[in-house]
């Protein structure tokens, strides 16, 4: 379990996260969302360790790792797909997979598994990454941070700009990990997405997070939405 | 000297150039595509490479060969070691922004160069060639020495090109070039990759300094012309290409030579930086450099 408690962090002379209180299980789909600019990456990159926080902690399985330099925090088994994707163009498909699991060992049945569950991938293993389309190159953010073996997934937006096809792709996806334990941190904004694939949502605006209810509880037009997605 | 025989001379002294020119401006490239540092002191570790191996040459007794092979090593690791320091010291401490490093590193171009004034002097010295045997052309004699820099640099330059592409240190390099943010998400360590590339790009430098030092001498100012010309090869190539730094150091180190023995070494260097010009004005990206 990732639990983050009174998080704050920003850049320079702005804090943007203004005390965050926020827990993702194992097993489990936990949507953050929110207007832009209300966070919802700065808290990603904060759970990564790339922005430091100014107070609060962030403990996994009950160690903590907020503090840790950046480069450890992936080593405790969380994967970040960021938002934009962000893959190493120049490189191959191959080498992007291969950066994925440099913590790893380079285990050939994780690559497997991975290849498996985005079977596209493996015919283009030596193109470059940046001649592939939008949807694969989102598969393949996800699966450079699936090399990695993670117990969290954090998932910055990755139906942006999908076809629809695309988006059920990555919808399935997500669900079969979630299916074998990993715990799911998912950034969205469409409703009917998170309807789909979410446990716990999570409604973040101006830094904190305002809500935190049971999917369960949420139809298309539960005020949360209105409130804070604005749909 | 026939037209032919002539140009021939010409092209060999230009490969010698290029040979030596294509190992600094690696180096350069390397710090300026992974770290986006522009290392105004890659010059004087150019110089610091050719004064150690005057020293080496002149504790290691024995034969010439000898000497040179110690300095061939010593040199390049000590001035790598150096650059590490430089990089812990400096350049980490102003988080390597860019326009801060460029001053920082004018600084310790002074310090270098201050520093090698003071311990070794304002003369120049000669570092003996490892052998004397000479190429006999129909035309003219050629040192064979010449031809081994050509080799050996070639051999360098192979070996950090397979070193990029195929092993694993390179991919962590590349990686880290493109997205420094993400390559840390997956565990790569960027300051010790930093570390490792800044001490690479000046040990490449040295390695070029001791083949060349032979060919000419030692002295505390020599670092001026590789660096300009480093950074002439670095921008037409396009900044962080290897692939098109090594076709513009061809290009240059080429017709230096033939300029230079056909008319003048100045004109060289004018029309050199007259094609800089024309490359910043007409493709800024350079010759092989991606377009941002
Ligand atoms: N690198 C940065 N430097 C300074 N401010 C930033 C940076 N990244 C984001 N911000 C600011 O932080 C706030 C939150 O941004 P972000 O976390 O990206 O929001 P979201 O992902 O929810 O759209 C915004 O006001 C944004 O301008
Ligand atoms: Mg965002």
């Amino acid at each position: 379990m990732l639990e983050l408690k009174g998080i704050r962090a920003g850049y320079g002379a702005v804090t943007v996260l203004q005390g965050v209180d926020f827990t993702a299980k194992s097993g489990e789909v936990t949507c953050i969302m929110g207007r832009n600019g209300a966070g919802k990456t700065t808290l990603l990159k904060t759970i990564m360790g790339l922005v430091a926080p100014r107070a609060g902690e962030i403990t996994l399985e009950g160690a903590v790792i907020s503090g840790l330099p950046a480069h450890q925090v992936p080593g405790r088994g969380l994967a970040w797909v960021p938002q934009g994707r962000r893959l190493f163009g120049p490189l191959t498909v191959a080498e992007n997979l291969e950066i994925g699991g440099l913590l790893g060992g380079h285990k050939p049945q994780v690559k497997e598994r991975v290849l498996e569950l985005f079977p596209r991938l493996r015919e283009r293993l030596n193109q470059q990454a940046s001649t592939l389309s939008g949807g694969e190159q989102q598969m393949l953010a996800i699966a450079r941070g699936l090399c990695l073996e993670p117990k969290v997934l954090l998932l910055d937006e990755p139906t942006e700009g999908l076809q629809p096809s695309m988006i059920a792709l990555i919808r399935d996806s997500v669900l079969q990990l979630k299916a074998t334990g990993v715990a799911v941190v998912l950034v969205e904004q469409r409703v009917e997405a998170v309807l789909q694939m979410a446990d716990q949502v999570a409604f973040m605006a101006q830094g904190a997070i305002r809500a935190m209810v049971v999917a369960q509880q949420l139809s298309p037009n539960a005020p949360e939405f209105a409130e804070f997605v604005g749909v | 000297m026939a037209f032919g025989p002539f140009l021939l001379l010409a092209l060999m002294e230009g490969l010698v150039t290029a040979a030596v020119l294509s190992l600094a401006a690696v180096g350069l490239s390397l710090v300026f595509g992974v770290m986006r540092v522009v290392n105004v002191a890659h010059g004087e570790f150019f110089m610091l490479g050719a004064v150690i191996a005057w020293f080496v040459s002149t504790m290691v007794p024995g034969p010439a060969w000898l000497a040179f092979a110690a300095a061939l090593i010593v040199a390049p690791v000590l001035v790598a070691a150096l650059a590490a320091m430089v990089d812990g010291l400096v350049l980490k401490r102003l988080s390597y922004n860019p326009e801060a490093t460029i001053l920082a590193t004018i600084g310790v171009m002074y310090m270098i160069q201050q520093a090698a004034l003071s311990y070794y002097g304002p003369d120049a010295r000669p570092v003996l060639a490892p052998f004397s045997w000479r190429l006999q052309l129909p035309w003219f004699g050629y040192s064979g020495y010449k031809l081994f820099v050509v080799l050996a640099a070639g051999l360098v330059l192979l070996a950090v090109w397979l070193g990029l592409t195929r092993s694993k240190a390179g991919l962590v390099m590349r990686a880290t070039q493109v997205d420094r943010e993400v390559a840390q998400a997956f565990g790569i360590n960027v300051g010790l990759v930093y570390r490792g590339v800044f001490a690479l790009g000046a040990g490449l430098a040295a390695l070029g300094a001791v083949l060349y030092v032979p060919i000419s001498q030692a002295h505390y100012l020599m670092g001026h012309d590789p660096l300009l010309l480093s950074f002439i090869v670095v921008i037409i190539g396009g900044l962080g290409s290897l692939r098109g730094t090594l076709v513009a150091a061809l290009v240059i180190g080429l017709s230096d030579g033939v300029i230079s023995m056909f008319f003048s070494p100045t004109l060289a260097k004018i029309l050199a930086t007259l094609l800089v010009g024309l490359v910043l004005v007409f493709r800024p990206q350079g010759l092989f450099g991606a377009k941002e």
